[in-house]
């Protein structure tokens, strides 16, 4: 297996092809603005945008972002060599203008033309359990949580080698790899809240947490393009927070907690945020938010944190398995 | 839809009105963080941008032959630049912001007192915008900022915007901003 090769692959489809579940809510969306309104031209723009990207496969944003690898393994894999990988299909796609020269030496003020430094891409490694599946609670569930009509949609477009399977039980022996790009105008947006918060009047409960949701979607009109995507930690540290926040936007728009309250508190967020007005690109209407993926960790009793990782509508993830040199490609 | 030609007059400029789309055709310059800190700080400019406009922008470009090809250029956050903007307008006469996200009161000043308007872009609709980049002019500041902060001249063909802010001190933003503020203390209240 060429990995090197396979991973470029990866890269062009994540920077060029917006999942298709996202371009869905796109196109829902602009039909439920009113017609020829600024917000439903705006959401038609960008269905057109992503028709372009993938046609011509060009980045269907400038700001190719930063990227994440997020790596399920079985035991034994060379770790340093698929790392290895990721950084050359990085240099790779970035000489053919799949990603932007975005990365700048912090020190020295310079930009690092390769896209390539110590750390960067990042790579998480985990055995065992799919990266796509850190579904809110303690609870891992397993299976297919993406309704069988997206799956047909995936299949009709990408002409059969898709798998329809979102998440699920690795097979014994694949190796499966996610790539999130993640632009800087949605991460600065990204937040973290120590509850109880007294500006916010948000105590250390569901209902405290609603209100830092909102507050961050809020505060986002005119940074992060949106309509955006919540990603959502309920507990744990500020760094495992901001980790376990991150990897929610890796879950399918259409799917749900498996935890009642939380899957209870994502409909009420979405359907709140979208009563603010703030419409596409902040220039008003009545799509703010695609979706809101929370889940909860274990906390200190001293700590009550609410992470949040802001999205905006270019939400981009793809995936890839191998098997026994079988690729699939997921998402 | 109203059509604006490089070199956009001021008598332009001050027909337009919030809310409105337009076409930019003609010449457009980008500009980033870097940029804007630079002639914010009276830093030489090697090219004119009297009359012209500024494109809150980091494209992407790779090389073609002797020049270069824009493969994606959607609008970055314009308030980064807020800090400079006004500046440069007063010292540079620029007639069109383009951006995204709007900005502060003091380019919303420059905008009135010196006859210049922000235009909003569509965030990461990046693919369709680079289809209205026609070629490549020229590139300044390529070594000393790098490809992605660089002053890029670009020729663009019907390049779509809204006006965001008016030389009559209207900003559609402020008023999406104070409505849902509005909106967001009944849901908060609402427990
Ligand atoms: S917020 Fe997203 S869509 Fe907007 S410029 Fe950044 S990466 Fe692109």
């Amino acid at each position: 297996m060429n990995w090197t090769d396979l991973l470029t692959e990866l890269i062009r489809r994540t920077t060029s092809d917006l999942p298709s579940d996202v371009e869905a809510a796109l196109r829902t969306a602009a039909t439920a603005e009113a017609a020829q309104s600024q917000a439903c031209v705006l959401l038609q723009s960008l269905v057109a945008n992503t028709g372009l990207a993938r046609q011509q496969a060009t980045p269907l944003c400038q700001d190719t972002g930063t990227l994440t690898f997020f790596w399920q393994v079985p035991r034994g894999t060379d770790t340093q060599a698929l790392e290895r990988s990721a950084r050359a299909a990085v240099r790779s796609a970035t000489e053919k203008g799949w990603l932007r020269r975005n990365t700048i030496d912090t020190l020295a003020g310079t930009s690092v033309d390769t896209n390539v430094a110590e750390g960067w891409p990042a790579c998480h490694f985990e055995q065992g359990e799919s990266p796509r599946e850190p579904l809110g609670g303690q609870i891992t569930a397993h299976g297919d949580v993406r309704p069988p009509d997206l799956a047909d949609e995936l299949q009709g477009r990408d002409g059969g080698r898709v798998s329809s399977r979102a998440a699920g039980s690795p097979e014994r022996g694949s190796v499966e790899v996610w790539l999130m790009q993640k632009g800087g105008g949605s991460e600065n947006m990204s937040a973290q809240y120590s509850l109880p918060d007294e500006a916010l009047d948000a105590g250390r409960d569901l209902e405290g947490v609603r209100k830092c949701l909102l507050q961050t979607v809020w505060r986002a009109q005119g940074f992060g393009c949106a309509p955006g995507v919540l990603g959502v930690c309920i507990g744990s540290d500020r760094a495992e927070g901001f980790m376990t926040a991150k990897r929610q936007l890796l879950r399918p728009l259409c799917d749900a907690s498996p935890v009642p309250e939380l899957a209870a508190l994502e409909r009420r967020v979405l359907d709140e945020a979208n009563r603010l007005g703030i419409g596409p690109m902040g220039m008003g209407g009545k799509t703010t938010l695609l979706g809101a993926k929370i889940a909860a960790r274990p906390r200190l009793p001293a700590s009550y944190f609410v992470t949040v990782a802001y999205m905006c509508w270019v939400c981009r993830r793809r995936g890839v398995r191998v098997t026994e040199g079988v690729v699939e490609w997921l998402g | 839809m109203k059509e604006l030609r490089y070199p956009f007059s001021e008598e332009a400029v001050r027909a337009l009105r919030a809310g409105e789309v337009v076409q930019v055709t003609g010449r457009v310059f980008t500009g980033r963080d870097r940029l804007h800190k630079h002639l914010a700080g009276g830093g030489a400019c090697p090219v004119s941008l009297r009359d012209g406009a500024l494109y809150h922008c980091g494209p992407v470009v790779v090389p073609q032959g002797e020049g270069w090809r824009v493969v994606a250029a959607g609008p970055t956050t314009s308030a980064r630049e807020e800090p400079y903007m006004a500046e440069i307008v007063a010292r540079h006469g620029v007639r069109l912001i383009i951006g995204k996200g709007g900005m502060g009161a003091a380019t919303k000043a420059a905008c009135a007192r010196y006859g210049c308007v922000y235009l909003q872009a569509v965030g990461g609709a990046a693919a369709l915008i680079a289809q209205r980049i026609k070629r490549v002019e020229g590139v300044s500041f390529l070594d000393t900022f790098g490809a992605t902060e660089a002053l890029w001249q670009l020729e663009v063909e019907a390049f779509e915007a809204v006006v965001g802010i008016d030389t009559c001190g209207r900003d559609l933003f402020d008023e999406v901003r104070a409505a849902s503020a509005e909106a967001l203390r009944e849901l908060l209240a609402r427990g």
